[in-house]
């Protein structure tokens, strides 16, 4: 049709050509093409984006001028909180994403190219992440606007803590995508994340609820990262629990997603 | 791996799904360059055969070589492409960017631009997915597969739900990219496209094949008339003794005589012999179709 579809030019280019891509398939260009598809989603915007700032500004802004023990203000302790919240809520939705794509006959069709199941994986986790990054910034955003004011130190440690975090629920979304091939997953995962934010204490102080619930709920996944992203704020230093309830979290969810991987790929 | 080593070779292959046996002992071997119709009723094995072809299917018995090597191989170098019959698409992106997407996951593909135009849907790159006919996701999952630049295309019933002009279009495409050399297997059970477009013919019924030659052999073996008459204690060695005559079949006293030359078997018949209820029929590709393929 072209002059490069020559017989001959394609025949020497071909045999120089037939080499599997670089790592595996992984890529910033297919990165690229997979946060645009995310960001272009309105549903997806609205729940990572929108509804956490839109959270802060209405039970929030309510407590400005209340301060915590230490002197810095309450909606800071709100503001990070639902930054922890907007991260879950990200890293969960770009997990689960492999529920659509499983339901579509995606996967199989990815089956039938080089890209290596955990290049795949690796885009998915990297796509979550920035989208929890951006989650996390927005929050940030909008709490600074409205005059949130901290030291730079609980910015910068909060901001990472709540982001790196999130990665338990990248890992969750992974868990559930590989569990259910469904293509509206997320329909019921939104309810179940607010359940759990509930929980992990990030809408309401732990320490409102009755104390049955609060011990159940220290087990609960959200609570260790909730714990750690506002220690900086508080200045309770780095609680134990809340570490060992992350690494337990990130260790079942991650494990889970890897088995049920396995099984997903395994030629029956 | 060599380069003369056979296409595809398919030895022995055998699947079953509990009680049903779906492949049952299969062998085939296509040498570069062919294009090959897998034909038969739905049912017979042929989506089955072709997952256990591309590897995504594990038999339970027997081998898959491609280019001398293991599915996994040739799907890793991208000397394999399919399309397959439904789904594996996602709707949210455009025709466009899902081309671009699948060509970061080889090491080298033609250009994003020049399989778009090949499979003839340039002109609707930026459309959602979501929003393509039937007849034109099938041109993008074959947009798919041309970017390899594959030695082998698979084709898993392409044409399958597509009206009459989706399916004109689709195969128009397919000619359009009449690479040479490219070696093509497409699984059918339209009798018209194995005809139209393959060199080769192969028949499966119940997860075997049960003919398999050049189109013109297949048609071959449909071609001629049957000549039937009633004749009581038929010479049938004399009778396949004639020229043209390719099978007698007795049924009772009525003779069935399948011959590339009907004249010369009723002049026989009518002539040298007390033959009566003479009749000639003729048989087409479909008769030899159904016959060979009918369960």
């Amino acid at each position: 049709m072209t002059a490069t579809t020559s017989p001959d030019t394609t025949t020497d280019a071909r045999r120089a050509d037939r080499r599997p891509p670089a790592l595996g398939g992984f890529s910033t260009g297919v990165l690229a093409i997979e946060i645009r598809r995310v960001l272009r989603n309105r549903r997806t915007l609205m729940f990572i984006l929108v509804m956490p700032a839109v959270f802060f500004l209405l039970f929030g802004l309510p407590s400005r001028g209340d301060k915590l023990d230490n002197g810095l203000p309450v909606t800071g302790w709100i503001m990070i909180s639902l930054a922890v919240y907007a991260a879950m809520v990200a890293t969960t939705s770009a997990g689960a994403a492999v529920a659509t794509e499983r339901a579509l006959g995606w996967s199989r069709q990815l089956r039938l190219t080089p890209l290596r199941p955990a290049a795949y994986v690796a885009t998915k986790v990297v796509t979550a992440m920035v989208l929890g990054l951006l989650g996390v910034l927005v929050e940030f955003a909008v709490g600074a606007a409205s005059g949130v004011r901290l030291p730079a130190h609980v910015w910068l440690e909060s901001g990472l803590t709540a982001w790196i975090g999130s990665l338990v629920f990248a890992a969750f979304g992974l868990f559930v995508g590989y569990l259910a091939p469904a293509e509206n997953v997320m329909q019921f995962m939104g309810p179940a994340l607010a359940i759990l934010a509930m929980l992990g204490g990030l809408f309401v102080p732990l320490d409102l609820l009755p104390d049955v619930m609060r011990q159940i709920a220290t087990f609960t996944p959200v609570y260790g990262v909730g714990q750690l992203a506002r220690a900086p704020l508080t200045g309770t230093g780095v609680d134990w629990a809340a570490v060992a309830n992350v690494a337990a979290w990130t260790a079942f969810f991650g494990l889970g997603a890897a088995r049920l991987f396995r099984r997903d790929t395994t030629r029956v | 791996m060599t380069d003369t080593a056979p296409a595809v070779e398919l030895a022995g292959l055998t699947k079953t799904y509990g009680p049903v046996t779906a492949v049952d002992g299969l062998s085939l071997r296509i040498t570069p360059g062919e294009v090959v119709a897998f034909l038969g009723p739905n049912g017979a094995g042929k989506t089955t055969t072709v997952d256990m072809l591309l590897g995504l299917a594990r038999p339970d018995a027997g081998t898959v070589r491609l280019f001398g090597g293991t599915p996994a191989d040739a799907v890793r170098h991208g000397r394999v492409a399919a399309v397959m019959q439904t789904g594996g698409l996602l709707k949210d992106l455009t025709v466009a960017e899902t081309v671009r997407m699948t060509a970061h996951f080889y090491g080298h593909t033609r250009p994003v631009a020049e399989v778009l135009e090949r499979a003839g849907i340039a002109e609707i790159a930026d459309r959602p997915v979501g929003k393509c006919s039937g007849g034109q996701q099938q041109r993008l999952r074959f947009a798919l597969a041309l970017l390899p630049d594959p030695d082998l295309m698979v084709l898993d019933e392409p044409t399958t739900g597509m009206d009459v002009e989706g399916r004109r279009d689709f195969w128009q495409a397919i000619r359009a990219d009449a690479r040479s050399g490219r070696t093509v297997l497409f699984a059918t059970h339209y009798l018209d496209e194995a005809d139209a477009y393959a060199d080769r013919i192969v028949l499966v019924r119940q997860g075997r094949v049960v003919a398999d030659g050049t189109t013109a052999e297949i048609k071959n073996l449909a071609a001629g008339r049957v000549v039937r008459a009633t004749l009581p204690g038929a010479d049938q060695a004399a009778l396949a003794a004639l020229p043209g005559v390719r099978s007698v079949e007795v049924r009772g006293d009525a003779i069935l005589v399948h011959s590339e030359d009907s004249d010369v078997v009723a002049r026989h018949l009518l002539t040298r012999t007390g033959a009566r209820d003479l009749e000639i029929t003729s048989r087409n590709l479909e008769d030899a179709f159904l016959a060979l393929t009918a369960a």
